[in-house]
Formats: C-alpha cells, structure tokens, sequence
C-alpha cells in the first residue's frame, strides 16, 4: 500500500495553549480513516493545518502528500491538490440554490458569465452521484441536514475531490440519512476517494473505518487496524491520561435538596426537532454536581432553556428551588428565584466588554446599588472593590474596561456579576474554558467557597478530569437526555465515555 | 505593567476626545469671529447672531438628545424630520383651525408624538424588523400625511402664545431688562452648578482611585467653560434676554445628562447596545427599552417640530427636511459608536453646535450652499476618523 498523506511531527500551538503537539498521521490510498478523541484533543486543529486554514509556517512538521512535500497558504492551495475538508457546520448559502452553491467560487463561467445549462447539467449529474433526487435550482434551505450534507459532498466532487475529510457528520443527522452518508462514503471509496472522517460513534467506524488513529492531549495514541478496534481499547487510548490538574481540597458539606427539575422538555426554536427531552437533575445544598456529554450532547441548551427560558421553546417540565416551585418562565424571574447561568462564552454572552469592571458587575442586580431609579456610583465602585478582592481580580483598577482583562480575570468578572445577585443555585457553563492553569486553580476554589456557604453549583463541562476532580455527583447526557447518573466513587472517564458510546449504539440499534 | 500603561492610554484618549471636541467648537467659533469680520465686517458674536444659533439649532440639539438614545440602543432613527414636520402640521391644523388654546395644543401634540414613536418602535423592538427599515418607511409615510393633513398649504399665523414657545424670551423680573438681569443671574446660577458638579464627581473619581486629569487641566477647562458661558450669557442678556427655547433645552440637556449618567434605566439603554444577548441573559428587558427609546424620540421630534412651527410662524408641508440627517451627524460627532452602546450628552451637544455654528458662519460668510454641504460632510467623515483612529491606537 503506498500512502496518500502523511503528516509527520505536526505541532501547533495558541497563545497559552499547546494544541498539537506530536501528531503522526498516515492514511493509505483508498482507504477510509477514522480520527478519534476527546473534546480538545486536536482533531479539528489537525484538520485545520491539512486544509490550510493554518498556513505552512505556522505550524510545526511536514506533510507529505502523494509523496511530494505539501506548503498550503490556505483552503485554495489545499482544494487545488483535491483535499476537501466538510465542517460540521456546513458552509453552504441557504439562500442560493443547489447548482450555484456546488460551483460557488467555482463556476460553470467563460470570461465571468455563467452557462446555466451547463451548470444545471453538471448539477444533475452530481446530484446522481451522491443519491440526491433533488432540482438543481432548490434553495439549498429547503433541504434538511442531511441532504444539505450530500451537497457538500456533491460541491467537494465537482472540485475533483482525491482526498475527503469529514469532520462529525453524522452528528446532527437522524439515523436513516446517517445510514444513507455512510453508505455514499463507502461507494465513493468503491470509486477510488481517500477520506478521512472524525466521528465519536463506535459503530459507525467500525462499518466504514479500514483504520483509526486515536489523538489524546494533541497526540497521536494509536493507529489501529480494523480488526483491532474495541470499545475497550479506544476508549482507553481516548482518555488515559493520567490525572495531571490539582483541584484545591475540600469536605463536601450536603444538605437537602435545594433544586430539582423533572420531564424538562424543550423544542428547537424554529423547527420541529424536540433538544432537551424528558431531562431531570437535581442538586443539594452545598453540592457541587456535574454534567457531562459530548459537544451537542444538549448540556448548554438544558441550562440555557431552564434560565429564563433563554433557549428554544418550552414545551414541559417542572422546577423547584427550596421545595416550592419556581418561576424560571424569564431571567429576571429565574434570577429573582435565586438562580444565576454563568455563559459559555463570556465575551459574546456574558461581559460587555467595553464597559469597566463595575459596571458589568452591577449589570444583573442594578437595584442592588441604585436608591430608587437613581444608580449609587459609590456604592457600584464598593462592591467591585469587595468582589476584585473576594475573588482576586487582577487590574489596576474596577475601572478597568473588561476587554483589557485577561480569560481567567473576565471570568472572575462573570462569576462577581452573577454572586452580586446572591443567587442559591449556580449553573456553570464551561466555567474554566480557555483560561490558564493557575487561574482554573482559583476558579475552582471560588466554586468550593461557593458550595460551603451552602449553594448549589451545577458545573457544565467538557473536560472530564475537571468534573471527576471537582464533582460530588456527575450526570451524563447525550442527544438531549440525561442518560445517568454516577457517584463521585463510581465516576471514571471510562465509565462516562462508555454510557455516551453505549447510548449512541443503542439508539442506532433500535433504529435500524 | 503594560495594562497601567493601557489604563493611561485609555484615560487620556477619554479626555482627549472630549477635551478635542471642546478645542474644536472653540476653534470653529474664533474662526468665524476673524473670517466674518474680515470678509463681510459683521460680528460673528454679536448678541443678534448669538442668540439666533440658539433660535436655530435648538430643534436639532433637542431631537439629537433622543437619537442618542436611539444610536447608544444599537438603533437609528430616519423619520424625526418627518415626524416634526407632521406633528407641527398637527399643532398648526389645533391651534389654527380648531382654535385650541396653546396648553391644550402642547401635551396633545406631545402624545401624538409619542404614539409615533410608539408605532414604529413597536415593530423595531418586538417584531426585530430593522430601524432603518422601519423609519426609512417612516420618513416617507409621515412625509405624505403633513403633505395630505396640511393639503398642501402652510397654515398661520400663530397667536403670539404658540409663538413665544420659539421667539418669546425670559422677561427680567428685576425691570432693568439692559442688561437682562434675570438672564445673568440664570447663567451665573448655571455655571456655579456646573463647576460644583463636575468637582464633585472628580472628588468622587479620586475616591474611587480612578486616574483623573492633573487638577491644572481641570481647572483650565472649567474657567473656559464658565468665562465662555458667562459671555455668551452676557450677550444675551445685552439683547433680549434668555429665549424660551434655551431655556427648554438646557433642562432637557441636564435631565438626559441626569438620565444616561445616574439611572438604572440610562445605564440598562447603554447595556443593550453595548452587548445586547448579555444583557437579556442579565435579566434586562431588552425589547421594552429599545420601545422606550422610539418613545422618547418621537415625544421629542414633536417638541422639536412645535418649536420650528412656532418659529416659521406657520406649518409648512417642507419643515423638517433634512433634519435627520444633521441630527444624526451631530449625534455622531459628538462621539457617538454606530454599534451602539457608547456616546454622551455632552458630546452630542458640542457636535450639533459644531454643525449648527458653522451652518450660521458659513451663511453669514456667503458660501453658497453647494460648498457648504460638503464641508459638514467632509467634517463629519473627519470626526469619526478621529475616533476611529483613536480606539485602534489605543486598542
């Protein structure tokens, strides 16, 4: 067998963060290659490099393509050798039909003006290939998920595509149309296309995959055979690491329960798809409880549905804060109720970013330093002062636009914005992403605190070490249901891992 | 370290922005004060000419306090020239042809403009259909019913009460009237409330350990101010006195000062158009203060639009052409982000003065309309290049 790609050594690093740091990647001609691994273990940096989004230069190592040394500037550079990456979220124009998003960039033109009946032709025939009885002149929004998905591949094949990546596509697809890609996938391999696809779904590699090459922590693990491929053995490669992060001590101190949500059900805001189903958790009174999945898995859109109905459309479901039922049905509400949601993204959804540390923390509770309607500027600046000290923000002063701080300081800004609200229960959404070690360390610390004055914290993370290091009780979800429920004793990455791969299969097994 | 210099760098491109705006107004007027008397010999600040820039521009300085608002949400407003020019055809249809008297004519004007700002602002806020959109439709609808209300015609004149709203003057209790009295003991009372509170609020920045200016600057600045309102209150008084209209205005400027700088509701507007998904998810609501803007901005053009009937003496189916677009240029100039979430009364009112005086220099001087419209435009681009720069500079 002679090799397609090889990258070798590849290392790539963001400011603070290593994300690549030795990857090996072979992938045999005509072959079909998964990639494999945790949230943040590199893959879609990986990508990224190949396609060149990364440009040659900024990333470390070779790659080696058809034999010859590879330079790509960029996604032109990458497409013209027939290297076509397909994100997970597809980079078609909703507005535009089907023919003209297959040849955008790339059209069916002599000297700018475009031959319609050729394109129209050409569509046709693509159409053919990927199994896509659709009119070439359909608005590409028109279509569901899925098919939109085979256009892609239709507008990768008209680019002469010799080597297909896909990153995650089957994750928003239902089962039959994800049936229906794979099956396309193995057909174009049948025509000689190289792929590489990313996917989390145990089964699924095992029907397609001739092999799989595991990343953990920016590092290729293992390459593996087909035959070799075990749950058992990926999972293990996936997340073996050892406990490297410290998390401060703590004597977790649980009372009664202080929250409770039961058959919480939420539809997509737009579209018929039900997110969030039948889901339920609770949380006790100076506990701090976990919630684990996969990217999409429908953590976010759980926490952001119960604050205020801030995401999707209600459809059932019950809250009780203290035992007595709480009205959640608005943000103001839902803050009054004594909850408070700490965003995933704190600069688009959480911080204002050109106004100063007081105001951001008196943004949620302006009563609380205003007489009336008329704002008390003192009062606003001591409590910044109390809360740059309780949680040690780093600035020369609270008057200090928010956008000069640093992840781990606009954090701590957040976090300050929401505890001035005095809330009983706090959801915490990806609480340490992007921020340095030392400041995780102080962030978690802020989360014991918190949890020994008796509040409830729920901690929404991807990264598992974090929640098994900090977690009293970790609830797993997949799909949009909560799937279990373990014990810090009886919480391991493996145990985790498993249910996630586990559901996956039983669903499709029930499906198919 | 390298955020202390941020911190120094960001306080002194503060400063520096309002600071220049000042230098500039001040550069702009001393300009025209040589230039006018050199070209035609007139004294650019003669009480007449003094006192006729504030006739002129206080409609524009009105309605550019509720485009603030407007702009600072995130939003825009096309239809205020409109809007004036309806609800002035409205007070002239009351007062002209109904025969109401001038305190019924007001507070019902006033409610219409607001019902305005109210209809448009309904679909902007909750139907999220764009502002532009919105008042662009605005503008042409609102147009086309002064033209149909007023059938074409101007209506007039006004009883001297609806006119005094515009022309009238504070009469000088003390009976000396040469100079006005009352006009300077208005203007000296100001300036003292002015100084008194810009050192409170410096005491109060000290207290709060933010960096302030050296207290040279700070006393430089508050003797221009005082020594530039005291002339031009002096100059006034020297003629007619304080209009009405100023009088008006410079209530509204403090109580929008008051209300962008020192209330929850101010403070939430500014929170919207800086981030507006973080401030729902902070429970504000949203939808309902981007309402109460186009509220406020249609309660205001009304004003406006009765100040310039009360002017013209007449309801005119052409008033208010054009307004948006000075109103908004000040708004603008004055420092004003086309994001939202940032700009102040101060610098809204020094820019509509910036456009207003060289409107009235630059008529007083001869230029021919052509060659004026390009240099507010050309001052307009330059302004918020200024700005622009600055914040890249600064990061």
């Amino acid at each position: 067998m002679t090799a397609l790609l090889e990258m070798r050594g590849i290392g790539k690093s963001f400011p603070g963060v290593r994300a690549l740091n030795r990857v090996d990647l072979r992938v045999e001609k005509g072959e079909i290659h998964a990639i494999c691994g945790e949230n943040g273990a590199g893959k879609s940096t990986l990508m990224k490099v190949l396609s060149g989004v990364y440009s040659h230069g900024s990333y470390e190592g070779e790659i080696f393509y058809d034999g010859r040394p590879m330079a790509f500037r960029g996604i032109r550079d990458s497409e013209a050798e027939g290297i076509i990456i397909i994100h997970q979220e597809l980079a078609l124009v909703p507005l535009l039909s089907i023919a003209e998003n297959i040849f955008l960039g790339n059209e069916v033109a002599t000297r700018g003006v475009i031959n319609w009946p050729l394109a129209f032709q050409r569509t046709d025939a693509l159409l053919k290939k990927v199994g896509l009885s659709e009119a070439p002149t359909t608005p590409v929004e028109k279509l569901g998920v899925g098919k939109q998905q085979l256009v892609e591949i239709a507008k990768a094949l008209a680019k002469d595509v010799k080597l297909l990546i896909l990153d995650e596509p089957t994750a928003a697809l239902q089962e039959n149309d994800s049936q229906k890609l794979l099956d396309l996938l193995l057909e174009l391999k049948a025509h000689g296309v190289t792929a590489i696809i990313i996917s989390h779904k145990l089964n699924e590699i095992r029907r397609i995959a001739d092999r799989v090459t595991v990343l953990r922590d920016g590092s290729t693990v293992s390459t593996l055979a087909r035959e070799d491929v075990s749950e058992e053995r990926i999972i293990r490669d996936m997340v073996g690491r050892d406990m490297a992060h410290r998390y401060p001590e703590r004597t977790p101190q649980i009372g009664k329960v202080l929250m409770e949500v039961k058959g919480w059900n939420v539809g997509h805001a737009d579209q018929p798809r039900q997110m969030i189903r039948d889901a339920g958790f609770s949380v006790r009174r100076g506990e701090i409880v976990g919630i684990a999945g996969l990217m999409g898995s429908g953590r976010t859109e759980l926490a952001m549905s119960l604050f205020g109905r801030s995401y999707g459309r209600y459809l059932s479901g019950e809250a009780t804060i203290d035992g007595k039922p709480a009205d959640l049905s608005s943000v103001s509400r839902a803050i009054e109720a004594g909850l408070a949601y700490v965003t995933e993204d704190r600069k688009v959804l959480g911080l204002i970013l050109d106004e100063p540390i007081t105001s951001n923390i008196s943004l949620a509770n302006l009563s609380g330093v205003a007489s009336g309607w008329v704002l008390g500027k003192g009062r606003e600046n001591k409590v910044a002062e109390e809360y740059r000290r309780a949680l040690n923000i780093r600035t020369p002063g609270v008057h200090q636009r928010v956008i000069n701080l640093s992840g781990g300081n606009q954090q701590k800004v957040v976090l300050s914005k929401w505890l001035f609200t005095d809330p009983q229960v706090l959801i915490l959404d990806e609480p340490t992403r992007g921020i340095d070690v030392g400041a995780k360390y102080e962030i978690y610390a802020i989360m014991n605190d918190l949890a020994a004055q008796g509040r409830g914290i729920v901690m929404i993370s991807s990264e598992m070490p974090e929640l098994l290091g900090m977690c009293d009780r970790i609830y797993v979800m997949n799909e949009g249901r909560v799937i279990g429920e373990l014990p810090k004793d009886e919480a391991s990455q493996e145990r985790i891992m498993g249910l996630i791969i586990r559901d996956g299969n039983v669903n499709r097994e029930h499906a198919a | 370290m390298t955020s202390a210099i941020n911190t120094l760098r960001v306080q002194l491109g503060g400063n520096l922005r309002e600071n220049g705006m000042m230098l500039a107004l001040l550069a702009i007027v001393f300009f025209f004060l040589v230039v006018v008397r050199a070209v035609q010999d007139v004294d650019f600040l003669s009480a007449q000419n003094i006192t006729n820039l504030f006739l002129q521009n206080s409609y524009v300085i009105i309605m550019a306090l509720g485009m603030l608002l407007v702009i600072v949400a995130g939003h825009i407003d096309l239809s205020v020239g409109s809007v004036a020019a309806f609800t002035g055809a409205v007070a002239g249809t009351l007062t002209v042809y109904a025969g109401w008297p001038v305190y019924a004519v007001i507070p019902t004007v006033l409610v219409v403009g607001a019902l305005i700002g109210a209809a448009q602002g309904y679909w902007i806020a909750f139907w999220r259909i764009p502002s532009f959109i919105v008042t662009l439709a605005g503008m042409l609808v609102f147009r086309g019913l002064t033209l149909w209300l007023l059938a074409g015609q101007n209506i007039g004149p006004f009883p001297r009460a609806f006119q005094s709203l515009s022309t009238g003057f504070i009469p000088d209790i003390f009976g000396v009237d040469r100079p006005n009295v009352t006009a300077l003991l208005i203007v000296v009372l100001a300036i003292a409330a002015l100084v008194w509170r810009s050192l409170k609020s410096r005491d109060q920045d000290i207290a709060f350990g933010m960096e302030v200016g050296s207290s040279a600057m700070f006393w430089l600045r508050n003797c221009l101010i005082a020594v530039a309102l005291l002339f031009v209150g002096w100059k006034l008084a020297s003629f007619r006195g304080l209009p009405n209209v100023l009088i008006v205005m410079s209530v509204l400027i403090a109580a929008y000062s008051f209300f962008t700088n020192q209330t929850t509701t101010g403070r939430r507007i500014y929170a919207v158009g800086g981030n507006e998904k973080a401030a729902r998810l902070s429970g504000i609501k949203t939808e309902r203060l981007v309402f109460l803007t186009f509220v406020n901005m249609g309660v205001l053009a009304s004003l406006a639009g009765m100040i310039v009937t009360a002017r013209l003496n007449s309801a005119t189916p052409k008033a208010g052409v054009g307004f948006e677009l000075d109103v908004i240029a000040a708004v603008f100039i004055g420092g004003a982000s086309m994001s939202g979430g940032s700009g102040k009364v101060v610098g809204v009112v020094v820019g509509a003065l910036i456009m207003g005086i060289m409107n009235n220099g630059m008529s007083i001087m001869g230029v021919g309309i052509d060659y004026q419209q390009v240099i507010k435009g050309l001052v307009l681009l330059l302004a918020v290049i200024f700005d622009v720069y600055n914040k890249n500079k600064r990061g």
